[in-house]
């Protein structure tokens, strides 16, 4: 990231993630705030771009923003949170919350003083990545390398997917017909 | 016999030289498109009216030829009503854009020819994806902030609808990205005219089905129209909207529906290759393909009925999804024994 403009760029986007994420936090209405996490993960796929990730910039909206957001207005819907809540039992303790804020980033400024970034993994570098495409040198890792934990996740998904299944399925009684 | 290429070449040389930007050429597709646009609902209403017996728009221009400028001219003069309970007029008045915006997009990456692709990502067809699932988020949030029963409804079956059937969507096309090894769209074509098959049509048949089908549901058509459904909706998810942003809506409809079948042409269809070539037009094979997958559209509407919502959902899952899995399978074994 050289030059002046990848620097502003980067910048208007910090300033724009933060901003956004503040939004959706703060926001009493339940789907603003969804829209102003899809306009963070449109800022967040802008920063993979920025970084020549275009893979995860693609993933990033086709599954956050395009599916699971969906999902969450879907549920914002059906419990049809149209008035403003105010719940105060997580608000009272914002004094320890700011206390804990502030350390973490003390802490992460102490990590950062000290920060280099990690050599390419096996044939990954930077050279490559731009020459072969991300997707490509992504996919070959995925089912190679790390074809083991890609496994264990799909496993892990599918427990997920049936547990979903038998919770919302109703139990039928013996005699209750199919 | 006009050379288009060679005017092309030199105009958009000068824009780049000056403005650094190809603006011409994205000023140039969304420019034909909009008029592609407006004449397929012209060509709808008259193939329609001829599979019912019916004359058509015959009215406005000879054969009604002037009828899609009519209908603009008339929308952009009525008022712009925005009824006074909405939820958040912000929403109310951005969902449209959204909608066209994201449709819009799509264009940038989808050769037209060889020459002709306003930016030649690696990730093309991804890009594709990921804008037509952005174009959702307009049906739904015009659904919401109308705050009104028929809209509300017709935003909740259009979110349902578009995230299952955009699965089957993308997993009929991962058999093409298995052939072609690649997810750029330029690539793609090449790839299927230096395979045996000339066209992904052959190997890929239940893929270019499950596509179809899909495609047609993503967009909101007849027979999976649930989303505005008028018989039990009214107009659904627009019904109160009017005037310009009714058009809005109108066009990013048919916005998405030529996308989807330029989609369809580029990946299934061997894009702007035919048998043989017409001198001065490189793109001649690509309209004729893209024309005949619109009057499919249109024809697929006056033939079925629409599908009741629990059969759609039926469909989506228990249907397409499990043939689109096979066809990656199939897609494996052929890419493994050939």
């Amino acid at each position: 990231m050289e030059g002046l403009l990848p620097k502003l760029v980067f910048v208007y986007l910090g300033i724009a993630l933060v901003a956004t994420s503040l939004l959706v936090v703060t926001n009493k209405n339940a789907v603003h705030a969804v829209l102003w996490m899809l306009v963070m993960f449109l800022h967040q796929a802008v920063l993979f771009i920025m970084l020549d990730a275009e893979f995860l910039a693609a993933v990033q909206i086709i599954v956050y923003a395009g599916a699971v957001l969906v999902l969450f207005l879907f549920v914002v819907y059906m419990i049809n949170l149209r008035t403003e809540l105010r719940i105060n039992n997580f608000t009272v303790v914002w004094p320890g919350a700011l206390l804990v804020s502030v350390a973490l980033l003390l802490l992460s400024v102490q990590a950062i003083k000290t920060f280099k970034p990690a050599p390419p993994v096996g044939d990954m570098t930077t050279e490559k990545i731009i020459k072969v495409g991300h997707a490509k040198l992504l996919g070959k890792a995925l089912f190679t390398e790390h074809v083991l934990s890609f496994e264990a996740v799909g496993v892990l998904l599918l427990v997920a997917v049936l547990g979903a299944v038998v919770l919302t399925r109703r139990i039928r009684l013996k005699g209750e017909g199919v | 016999m006009i050379d288009f290429q060679a005017i092309f070449d030199t105009t958009n040389h000068f824009l780049l030289k000056y403005l650094g930007l190809s603006v011409f050429k994205s000023l140039v597709l969304v420019g034909i498109t909009l008029l592609h646009v407006a004449y397929t609902t012209y060509a709808e209403r008259k193939i329609i009216g001829h599979m019912q017996q019916r004359l058509g728009p015959n009215r406005v221009g000879p054969r009604g030829l002037l009828q899609p400028i009519a209908d603009v001219l008339k929308l952009i003069h009525k008022e712009d009503i925005i009824p006074s309970c909405v939820d958040s007029p912000g929403v109310f008045k951005l969902a449209p854009f959204i909608s066209l915006v994201a449709g819009a997009t799509s264009l940038s990456v989808i050769p037209i020819w060889e020459h002709f692709v306003i930016t030649n990502v690696n990730i093309g067809l991804l890009v594709v994806l990921a804008m037509s699932s952005l174009s959702s988020f307009g049906v739904i949030l015009a659904g919401w902030a109308s705050n009104s029963r028929y809209s509300f409804l017709g935003g909740l079956r259009a979110s349902a609808q578009v995230i299952s059937y955009e699965i089957a969507m993308a997993l009929a096309l991962v058999g093409v990205m298995m052939l072609a090894g690649s997810m750029n769209l330029v690539d793609i074509v090449k790839a299927q005219i230096s395979s045996p098959y000339k066209v992904y049509l052959i190997p890929q048949i239940i893929g270019f089905f499950v596509f179809m089908v899909a495609a047609i549901a993503e967009t909101n058509r007849t027979p999976f129209d649930l989303p505005e459904a008028e018989s039990e909706l009214v107009a659904g998810y627009f019904v109160e909207y009017s005037g310009i942003r009714f058009a809005l809506f109108y066009l990013a409809e048919y916005f998405g529906m030529i996308v989807m079948c330029m989609l369809a042409v580029v990946c299934f269809l061997g894009g702007w290759y035919g048998p043989f070539e017409v001198p001065g037009v490189p793109f001649f094979w690509f309209l004729v393909k893209l024309y005949f997958l619109i009057f499919f559209y249109i024809w697929v509407r006056a033939t079925l009925p629409r599908y009741r919502y629990d059969q759609l959902m039926g469909l989506g899952w228990k249907v397409l999804i499990p043939l689109s899995l096979l066809n990656i399978a199939i897609t494996g074994l052929i890419k493994i024994l050939v």
